[in-house]
């Protein structure tokens, strides 16, 4: 009898074992995934954020940003500062930052690049939300894998939350784990979380760069009612009202715009705005995966973005953007972020020509469509010397 | 402050991972022995900084 028990147990321990090994594995080759970059001319420098803010040294969430321009980093020509991955867990955002840095020559101006906006959030999935720990985009060269990520920093990063998140400076209260979300931090506190510091390093380099403008790049789920559109402090209103016109009328695709509201505190479009010399912009491109009512969660969900279920609930017009049997594929949705960041930079030169922004070598919606974003990514077996680096 | 308190929550998944072990071998039900397993891995996950 006590055999039995004996027995039982080092096969229950083996088993146990065997699926903490497994999973435990799966979890690290995730999180530390290298994913490549491969700058192309424009490129002038790469820095670490701790060079705006050496509080944050030594963190995970010391990103790195990619200054393209042509001449000097220090130009009296205009700026601009383009977020990728502030949420991990929308890829086209940062796909497209990966095509302006691997692509983009500035004739005029400079164009800083951060990649991954919150590292930590893209060494995590949610839990329960049975999410892919990756993502692969098919190139001429072979496929190229990308962590998926999720919407807040890592907790292995910053860990507990408190019971309500105070949002400094305002004091607003907001949902617990918003202190881990990157949107919502902003501008940042030196003294803060993980999470606050990176907003506030990045605040520091838009004050110390001379930012002129800040584009931050998301997707939202269809049934949420801020989606492809263009998200203006008030201080940028005629100009995303002028780009929303321009993406309409040259780009074959229609985007909105919406006004940040003032009293919703922590949000990159109304503090960066707020506290800084900077015009902040934020486009949200449609993603299906991020709805509540999907079906499977996998790979195929995340870059075709085709769903019955989501569809089922257009149906019963519960969606805020359509979605049909063609979805919304990643291809689309980088294409949209481009020609967005194109147009934009366009309009804010004819508006500021003191300031010009001229940026050449960028794909159109269009042509990510007709080739693919994997055209686009350059092979990093082929990188020159220098030019190639990790995220 | 912050570090301090992220300290004693490890140390907490700790406590509770000895805890299970301690119940796993201790149970002669094999029911419960595979619910303090299966309760353990997300503790030790934690634990070793894996999830």
């Amino acid at each position: 009898m006590k055999n039995r028990f004996i027995i039982r147990k080092v096969i229950f321990t083996a088993a146990f074992l065997l699926a903490f090994i497994f999973s435990g594995l799966s979890f690290y080759r995730s999180r530390h995934l290298k994913e490549p970059v491969v700058a192309g001319d424009g490129l002038l420098e790469v820095r670490k954020l701790s060079h705006y803010f050496p509080g944050l040294k030594g963190s995970l969430n010391d990103a790195s940003v990619y200054i393209l321009g042509k001449g000097d980093t220090g130009s009296a020509d205009g700026a601009a500062l383009v977020l990728g991955g502030s949420h991990a867990e929308e890829p086209a955002g940062r796909l497209a930052a990966w095509l302006l840095v691997e692509n983009a020559r500035l004739e005029k101006g400079r164009l800083f690049v951060i990649l991954t906006a919150n590292p930590s959030a893209s060494t995590s999935t949610r839990p329960g939300g049975a999410y892919p720990p990756d993502y692969e985009i098919s190139t001429p060269w072979g496929r190229q894998k990308f962590r998926q990520g999720d919407r807040w920093s890592n907790p292995l990063d910053q860990w507990p939350d408190p019971e309500v998140y105070i949002h400094y400076p305002s004091r607003q209260q907001l949902a617990y784990m918003d202190i881990r979300n990157q949107n919502r931090t902003w501008p940042g506190r030196p003294d803060g979380t993980m999470t606050e510091k990176t907003c506030y390093a990045m605040t520091q380099l838009i004050i110390k760069e001379k930012i002129d403008l800040v584009i931050d790049l998301h997707e939202a789920e269809l049934q949420y009612p801020v989606i492809s559109t263009i998200v203006a402090h008030q201080k940028g209103e005629d100009l995303a009202a002028l780009a929303s016109m321009m993406i309409s009328g040259e780009e074959g695709f229609n985007i909105g715009v919406e006004y940040s509201p003032v009293a919703l505190r922590g949000l990159s479009h109304r503090e960066i705005g707020d506290h800084t010399q900077a015009i902040p912009l934020l486009l949200e491109t449609p993603e299906p995966f991020l709805d509540a009512t999907r079906g499977r969660t996998d790979r195929a969900l995340l870059l075709t973005g085709k769903d019955e279920f989501v569809m089922k609930a257009g149906r019963h017009g519960l969606l805020f953007e359509k979605l049909d049997e063609n979805g919304w594929p990643i291809d689309v949705r980088v294409g949209r972020h481009l020609s967005s960041i194109i147009q934009i930079f366009k309009v804010w030169t004819e508006l500021h020509p003191e300031r010009p922004i001229l940026m050449e070598n960028v794909p159109r919606y269009a042509e990510v469509i007709s080739r693919g974003t994997g055209y686009y990514l350059k092979n990093p077996d082929l990188a020159p010397a220098g030019r190639l680096f990790y995220e | 402050m912050a570090t301090f308190i992220t300290l004693l929550y490890y140390l907490m998944v700790a406590f509770f991972a000895a805890c299970f072990i301690w119940n796993f071998r201790r149970s002669k039900n094999w029911q419960s022995e595979v619910l303090y397993l299966i309760v353990l891995l997300p503790f030790l996950l934690r634990l070793f900084r894996l999830k």
